[in-house]
């Protein structure tokens, strides 16, 4: 194994720092999304392909990735600096979350040679974008019990059913995709496999879902007898559940695997610190009332703790006794710190926090109560917090099934 | 507070974790910790004597001076498993007289007490006075100088094991400003002690009267260090408590989940209800964030600025997550939490003792939007 010398990292992070320097613009003239959940608008959507293409062909996204798929062959420590360097420069999100960071390590962790030259260089170029089908109308929470059919036809599988929720839904080349390939299964999860399906096909439509703010960027997914290759089947048939879950262990942060960049801006406490001294109370900056004070220290200590679970997480004798923990609460966590911050935000802002986005007089544009709002999505979507204390109960502590 | 916040473990930190943790657990079974509550002194003077042996009174005492040479990072996880264990007895307080020696004693004081200290002198603080205040520069005790002599008086509390402590260092008012004085339990006068009954039965707690004490000017520590001797105290005190209830809370939430995993009612085990798993989830995730805190804390301590803030952080975590734990612990027994039999008693007792020790959470959240907002 060959060393890097501390000069290559050096080096590559002044480039970094450089290029994102030159070649950010964070604000282009309208809002930016700060999830990839929130992608709303062709403007939105159209930008952020750019920036994410730029990213990766500068060398910055996937840089950790095996060079023979389209990666940049590098240790995952370049990849790291690239990531603190784009968030130096407030840079705006990677678009491409379902690919990067779900499709894109299952397939490079279980995929077969020719699927990973088929998509893995798509997915870091943002060219094709993914999107997932997991929840169904009628199967939130229990995503072992979807219904949605695909049943085989010569060479071909039909798919017949619906996928609710489809982040980028109406963007997305392709979908993976879980669905009942069995019914009379010994049990429910016997039944499912699992698909890297292709979404610009006959009998497949897209209708966009309006979110609690009004505005777009999930779809429901209908599929009527929609016939897709036989080459789409990910592993093998009936062994959809542990694709999935093994999916599910990308997205909740058990597994490695990224590519980098960020899918999410995090709201920083420190902003806030920003608001409380505009917002008043009694004729004085919010900033001075003791019981702001002591909940914005609150929220400071919380997003430390993030912080630093994630880096305990690397110290083996500091999680030997449950070792599975810090990452699998770690989305419960972040979320709910997420919803409670914004929240916070708004409450700080006095009468004002009635405001929304488009009132010239709303703090930072009415920003924090569009945050507010879409942060339900990171609480609910990917399992809600409740089925993550279900999850962090059973498998950290032991507890029985509920 | 620097953006980012940091985290690291040292290899020694490492081996004395595992050590403390096989050593504390078979020493100090829960049976050991109920009869030593009703034990006089509190505490096992041989296994005090062992833990002098291993070495762990001088983690934190340079070479010179008898010591090993590491630094409070070292002690914390030896503190942790101290408190995942229930144990009681002079370790924190001995410790940190030693590390007031270091700050503020005269070379021959340091000479003189330091090596006895790493061997297994044990040492009393006698820095709280019935005001109850948590700023130790709040000194009403006084001293008067009679010539070689320092003549004491008023009253002192929450002195923790002066009964069987050689040594007590004492805070009083001298020349009208604060003054550190070292002062041998055999100066007392007869009668000075008298045990306070406090809330943690594990513990040993006394009150001192000065009145009628008096110690040579020898005992005295550098007067002019004596701010930043119990700065450093304050902050070493709160880092070690905030270690003791992190491995409360650990202990803690084993024992609560045990009872959840077993216990049945309605024909299901208790733990099976979402009523039950998901507080006692949120207990468990609030302790890994404190102990996240304490080993950034620990990381940090010798650094300046940043080693306040994270141990203020810590000691606020660490209390809130054990209280939290703790309360819960009770309730969730059910009718059995409500006997004295109950362990969940014992967690909850311990935490109100810590928490209100050198600052609760609140105090620490003021103290941090002094230096972060």
């Amino acid at each position: 194994m060959s060393t890097i010398s501390e000069k290559e990292l050096s080096d590559f992070r002044n480039d970094a720092a450089a290029w994102f320097a030159e070649n950010t613009n964070a604000d282009p003239g309208f809002m930016l999304p700060l999830t990839f959940m929130e992608v709303g608008t062709d403007q939105q959507f159209n930008f952020l392909r750019d920036w994410q293409n730029k990213v990766y062909e500068a060398g910055y996204l996937g840089a950790a990735w095996p060079k023979e798929y389209g990666g940049g062959g590098l240790d995952q420590k370049f990849q790291t600096i690239a990531t603190e360097e784009m968030a130096r420069a407030n840079g705006p999100i990677m678009l491409n979350a379902i690919g990067l960071n779900w499709a894109g390590p299952l397939i490079l962790d279980m995929g077969t040679d020719e699927e990973r030259k088929r998509y893995i260089k798509g997915i870091l170029s943002a060219e094709d974008i993914w999107c997932q089908g997991f929840s169904e109308p009628e199967n939130g929470s229990d995503l072992g019990n979807a219904q949605t059919k695909a049943v085989r036809d010569g060479d071909d599988w039909v798919l017949n059913g619906s996928k609710i929720w489809t982040t980028q839904g109406n963007y997305a080349k392709y979908m993976i995709l879980l669905a009942r390939t069995n019914p009379d299964a010994p049990n429910k999860y016997a039944g499912l496999s699992f698909f890297l399906s292709p979404m610009q096909v006959e009998g497949i439509e897209t209708v966009p879902i309006r979110k609690l703010t009004g505005e777009y960027g999930f779809t429901q997914t209908f599929f009527t007898d929609a016939r897709i290759p036989g080459d789409s089947l990910m592993g093998k048939e009936g062994e959809g559940w542990l694709v999935a879950m093994r999916t599910l262990e990308y997205e909740r942060g058990v597994k490695g695997g990224q590519p980098g960049g960020y899918v999410m801006r995090a709201s920083d406490p420190f902003e806030i610190v920003e608001l409380a001294r505009k917002a008043t109370r009694g004729g004085k900056p919010a900033l001075e009332d003791p019981v702001i004070k002591d909940q914005l220290i609150q929220l400071m200590i919380e997003a430390r703790s993030l912080q630093l679970n994630s880096k305990r997480g690397h110290i083996q004798p500091l999680v030997q006794d449950k070792p599975a923990s810090l990452a699998l609460s770690s989305k419960l966590m972040a979320t709910e710190f997420m919803r409670r911050l914004n929240e916070f935000a708004i409450t700080l802002q006095g009468q004002r926090g009635a405001y929304y986005v488009g009132e010239p007089d709303a703090y930072d544009e009415g920003l924090w109560q569009r945050a507010y709002l879409n942060s339900f999505s990171a609480t609910i979507g990917g399992g809600t917090s409740q089925i993550q204390r279900n999850i962090i109960g059973e498998h950290v502590l032991g507890l029985p099934k509920s | 507070m620097s953006k980012k916040a940091t985290i690291g473990f040292s290899e020694e930190q490492a081996q004395l974790l595992e050590v403390a943790t096989t050593f504390c657990r078979d020493k100090s079974p829960i049976e050991k910790v109920r009869s030593l509550i009703e034990d006089e002194r509190g505490y096992d003077d041989a296994i005090w004597t062992e833990m002098a042996e291993l070495g762990w009174l001088a983690i934190a005492v340079p070479e010179e001076f008898g010591g090993i040479g590491l630094g409070m990072a070292e002690v914390v996880p030896v503190v942790e498993q101290m408190g995942r264990a229930m144990m009681a007895g002079p370790f924190v307080s001995t410790t940190l007289a030693a590390q007031a020696m270091l700050v503020s004693g005269t070379d021959d004081q340091k000479q003189k007490y330091l090596p006895g200290l790493c061997a297994g002198t044990k040492a009393a603080l006698a820095l709280s006075e019935p005001h109850g205040d948590w700023d130790l520069g709040h000194v009403e005790c006084t001293a008067e100088r009679a010539g070689d002599t320092l003549k004491l008086s008023g009253r002192k509390t929450f002195v923790e094991n002066a009964d069987t402590a050689d040594l007590l260092l004492v805070s009083v008012s001298l020349d009208g400003a604060p003054a550190l004085v070292l002062l041998e339990r055999s100066a007392l006068p007869e009668g000075a002690l008298r045990r306070e009954v406090v809330i943690d039965e594990t513990r040993r707690s006394y009150q001192v009267t000065l009145d009628g004490a008096e110690v040579s000017t020898e005992g005295l520590l550098d007067s002019a260090l004596t701010a930043a001797a119990l700065t450093h105290v304050d902050m070493c005190a709160s880092l070690l408590l905030s270690a003791e209830m992190c491995g409360a809370a650990a202990s803690c939430i084993d024992y609560t989940v045990d009872y959840l995993q077993t216990r049945k009612q309605f024909g299901k085990k208790i733990g099976s209800y979402q009523a039950l798993k998901h507080p006692i989830v949120d207990a468990h995730v609030g302790y890994e964030q404190a102990r996240s805190h304490l080993y950034c804390a620990a990381f940090n301590f010798t650094q300046q600025g940043e080693g306040e803030v994270a141990t203020r952080i810590a000691k606020a975590q660490a209390g809130d997550a054990l209280s939290f734990a703790a309360d819960r612990a009770i309730q969730f027994h059910g009718g059995f939490g409500f006997t004295y039999d109950c362990d969940a008693q014992l967690y909850r007792r311990r935490s109100l003792w810590c928490e209100n020790q050198h600052g609760d959470a609140a105090y620490q959240r003021a103290k941090l939007a002094d230096l972060l907002l």
